[in-house]
């Protein structure tokens, strides 16, 4: 009778949980931007318990499902950033080139008033990377911005694990010029990925052979036990990117470096890989093409540092005309509350249609962060992560109105307080504010180095 | 055969060469254009449907519907098409800065505390590659402005067309760029007693004052002796006061950078001082303007703004920052729109959409990006809308030019019809459908 007890408990337990994190509505009426197949007008959708369960006209639904009318208005996907720093506690643990083994996963705040101004502009999904301070830096995190839930609860669950590898003027920067160590070069760059490369294989070689030798004798006592190989955590994260197990986010640039590490993985056969920022991209569609590789970039930042000097706002246009997945990202917590005009801008610089711009912020990333089996287009059977949006998503005028993770409500513009934080910190000044010296002074790196050059100021000052 | 083949090809490239060239060194339309068949938003005078807009020359000549158009004048069919006045950016370091990350080619801050006679139009590189990539956008002209230090120097109003900062100035002095000291704590960290903090800021307020007393006492000097020199010793002249004439006399604006709540009502009480009643003041951010909004509103202070920021407190509503210039307007402050931006001033029309979106309405946010800024900087005698006599600064669009959907087909620049070629364009066509390399 008791286990009986206990077993009830549990489970009103675990419904309770459930019933928490997911939720059900009916949306009414809407055009459906359904992505992944034709825009449907007048058109319902139903979420229950969390998934996409119906798509459809006039569905009906059970009286405890809340119903929205949304005539007159878009439903979309949720907008997913393959790149953020959103909610990051530390972005960069800059102090060696190679820092495979620390991970986003210990550095979540799930109490930034960012997150909710993000979903506030539709996003319900990020990817929340280490910085690009380091040439393989730290594991990155794939969030559900489910805003009042812990770290644990904002786990994309099901995410594949994924890196940040970073190229070019900021790793050369922080270590060569800042540090003393290789790399100083893109030169450099390249053989401190192989070096590392060679160096865990040859480690998985001797830790493998020393297990089995270890196992032998263990059960045999034969002979003199044999030497120990240490386990080593940075080279077993290694060995899990060259089998496939996770997969490559690059800091990239420049075509030629693009070139370089695409050698580089053809060698190890790494497959799974997709180049951030990408600024020059456009210069090497076809070879990206060619090798599955996929990007995700900027709509129109350039100029703010030399490696962006030679490149365009035509650059998503061009790759998406070649055949490249490529994705729209906003490595800002500004420019994540629009991201939907971000990609409206790919319409305007080299004609990208109004559906591929679409699907640069919603199915494309989630290829690239490997959720497209659960988001980033409204089907049946996905999650219900779903914003209504008061007009067309590309046009400026447009405000989203509701967001959706899971089926649950985490933003409506109807009852909207002006105050959304969760928590306070107490020894902020009540009155201080952003000042805009920021804005004022340009812009002169992408986010990604956050916290890299605090440390490093002193030295790479030439 | 092979040989011959190559020749073909080697023909086909170098006319592709050829075409490239040729839209790099591609000139600009100069002389008689008649813009048929648009909406014209005049801005100043309502709306035109189907309407005739003539250049003649740097300037327009006509607008209205009942044009006579002689066979002197190039035509451009615009029919379902609109023509606006070209955007003036309020506050941009476009010229000024090429790469921000490459401090050599960095001129828009000046050593020294007190600059009034740096002058961005000295340093204003005429052919920053940003300049053309920008302008195509529908920016016609901008608000180049040296920042940094107290008194950062003086901002020119720059057309976005020309081969020599002279022939692009609009206004080579248009504004004396002051940043405005910080009033209160600059975070946790900063460990200041109240009273130091009250110090330190009324000493860095008293030496403005203190550098203005004595620019008014140059200008009196110095005119009294250019009035009647007879019998008087020649003063010395003074490079930094000489350049402090004009603002003190209110004729050159005080463009006063200024964001939070705080330091903006300090500002508006030391403007208000009766020393200080014939500066013409004009606040350049006010991100937090929405905070004290009438306060500003009373004073008769212009505020230039952006939109797209974040909101400035954490407690902040998010919508805020989209809000600011609406609040602004409806407190009845004259509102211009800023980007802040280098290389994205092209961004100016999506500023003032969000604007447009949040409150300000788009007719009002068209003013803050066309006759209200040329109104703030008194050169809308020359530009900020269409009208007859006014400089050719405008473009064609085909749909709302806040929309990002909506497409620019035409830059009119004093009169220049504007190659639309860009390096952004140039890259576009080269590796749109490049021959693809084995790798």
């Amino acid at each position: 009778m008791k286990k009986i007890l206990t077993l009830f408990v549990l489970m009103v337990a675990v419904v309770g949980v459930k019933a928490q994190e997911t939720g059900s509505v009916l949306i009414q009426n809407a055009t459906v931007i359904t992505i992944t197949g034709e825009d449907l007008e007048n058109t319902d959708v139903l979420i229950r318990d969390g998934k996409i369960t119906e798509i459809g006209q006039n569905l009906s639904a059970p009286r405890r499902v809340p119903k929205v009318d949304a005539t007159g208005k878009f439903v979309m996907p949720g907008i997913i950033d393959a790149h953020s720093h959103l909610n990051t506690v530390s972005t960069n643990e800059s102090r060696n080139p190679v820092t495979a083994e620390v991970t986003m996963e210990e550095s979540v705040n799930p109490n930034s008033v960012s997150i909710y101004r993000a979903i506030a502009g539709g996003v319900t999904s990020i990817h929340l990377m280490h910085g690009s301070a380091n040439v393989i830096g730290g594991q990155n995190e794939t969030l559900k911005l489910r805003y009042g839930a812990n770290v644990d609860g904002m786990r994309f669950e099901g995410a594949p694990r994924t890196i940040k590898f970073a190229l070019g003027e900021n790793p050369t920067r922080v270590h060569g010029q800042g540090n003393g160590v290789q790399p100083r070069t893109r030169m450099g760059v390249e053989q401190v990925i192989r070096g590392h490369f060679d160096a865990a294989l040859n480690y998985k070689k001797n830790r493998e052979e020393y297990l089995a030798a270890k196992a032998k004798w263990d059960s045999d006592k034969k002979g003199t036990p044999p030497v120990p190989v240490a386990q080593n955590l940075r080279f077993d994260v290694l060995n899990d990117i060259i089998e496939g197990n996770i997969w490559v986010h690059c800091h990239s640039y420049r075509a030629d470096e693009i070139l370089m590490l695409m050698r580089v993985f053809n060698d190890y056969g790494i497959k799974n890989y997709t180049f951030q920022h990408a600024n020059e991209a456009f210069k090497v569609a076809p070879e990206l093409a060619k090798n599955g590789a996929r990007t995700s970039v900027f709509s129109d930042w350039w100029a703010y540092k030399f490696e962006v000097y030679y490149s365009t706002a035509y650059n998503a246009s061009i790759l998406n005309a070649n055949g490249v997945v490529n994705s729209i990202n906003s490595d800002d917590s500004e420019l994540i509350r629009h991201l939907n005009h971000e990609a409206a801008k790919t319409v305007r610089y080299g004609n990208t249609s109004v559906h591929d711009a679409l699907k640069m912020i919603t199915i494309n990333p989630a290829i690239q962060i490997g959720v497209d089996d659960k988001v980033g287009s409204i089907e049946v059977g996905k999650d219900g992560d779903v914003a209504i949006w008061s007009g067309h998503p590309l046009s400026i005028y447009s405000k989203v109105e509701q967001t959706y993770i899971d089926g649950k409500k985490y933003f409506d513009l109807a009852e909207d307080p002006v105050d959304m934080r969760i928590s306070i910190d107490p020894t902020d000044d009540f009155d201080s504010a952003a000042n805009f010296e920021a804005f004022h002074s340009g812009r002169q790196n992408d986010a990604c180095l956050e916290g890299a050059f605090i440390l490093n100021t002193e030295t790479i000052q030439q | 055969m092979k040989n011959v083949f190559k020749l073909i090809l080697t023909g086909l490239l170098l006319t592709g060469f050829n075409t490239a060239q040729a839209q790099i060194t591609e000139k600009p339309g100069f002389g008689k254009f008649a813009i048929t068949g648009a909406t014209v938003h005049t801005v100043t005078n309502g709306t035109f449907d189907n309407a005739v807009v003539l250049i003649d020359g740097e300037k327009i000549s006509y607008v209205g519907d009942n044009a006579k158009i002689t066979n002197e004048y190039t035509k451009i069919d615009a029919s379902g098409k609109h023509v606006y006045p070209g955007f003036m950016d309020s506050k941009t370091y476009l010229g000024l800065v090429e790469i921000n990350a490459v401090a050599v080619t960095v001129d828009n801050r000046e050593l020294g505390q007190y600059n009034p006679n740096i002058l961005a139009f000295t340093a204003f590189n005429p052919h920053s590659a940003a300049i053309p990539v920008n302008r195509v956008g529908g920016v016609t002209h901008v608000l180049s402005s040296p920042t940094g230090g107290v008194i950062a120097g003086q901002a020119a109003i720059m057309d976005l067309w020309g081969y020599s900062p002279d022939s692009m100035a609009v206004d080579a002095t248009a504004g004396m760029v002051l940043g405005w000291p910080r009033y209160g704590r600059r975070g946790s960290f900063d460990r200041r007693t109240d009273q130091k903090i009250e110090e330190e800021y009324n000493d860095l307020i008293s030496d403005i004052d203190l550098f203005l007393d004595k620019a008014r006492f140059y200008d009196k000097m110095m005119t009294e002796f250019e009035k009647d020199s007879r019998g008087k010793q020649h003063p010395d002249k003074d490079i930094k006061m000489e350049a402090m004439r004009e603002l003190v006399n209110g004729d050159t604006p005080l463009i006063v950078e200024v964001t939070r709540s705080q330091d903006i009502l300090k500002a508006i009480d030391w403007a208000k001082k009766p020393e200080n009643e014939k500066l013409n003041i004009v606040f350049s951010g006010a991100t937090e303007g929405w905070r004290v909004a009438d306060e500003i509103a009373a004073a008769g202070i212009p505020c230039l703004v952006p939109a797209l920021y974040l909101p400035t407190r954490q407690y902040d509503h998010i919508h805020r920052p989209y809000e600011n210039a609406a609040k602004l307007h409806e407190a009845g402050v004259k509102v211009a729109m800023m980007t802040g931006e280098t290389e994205n001033v092209r961004n100016l029309p999506f500023h003032a959409g969000y604007a447009a979106a949040y409150g300000l309405g788009t007719e009002e946010a068209l003013k803050a990006v066309t006759i209200n800024p040329a109104q703030i900087f008194g050169i809308d005698d020359v530009l900020g809308s269409i009208e007859a006599g006014k400089q050719a600064n405008l473009f064609i669009s085909d749909g709302d030019p806040f929309e990002p959907l909506s497409q620019i087909e035409h830059v009119f620049i004093k009169g220049y019809k504007i190659p639309l070629a860009t390096r952004h364009t140039q890259l576009y066509e080269e590796f749109l459908d490049r021959d693809a390399v084995e790798n």
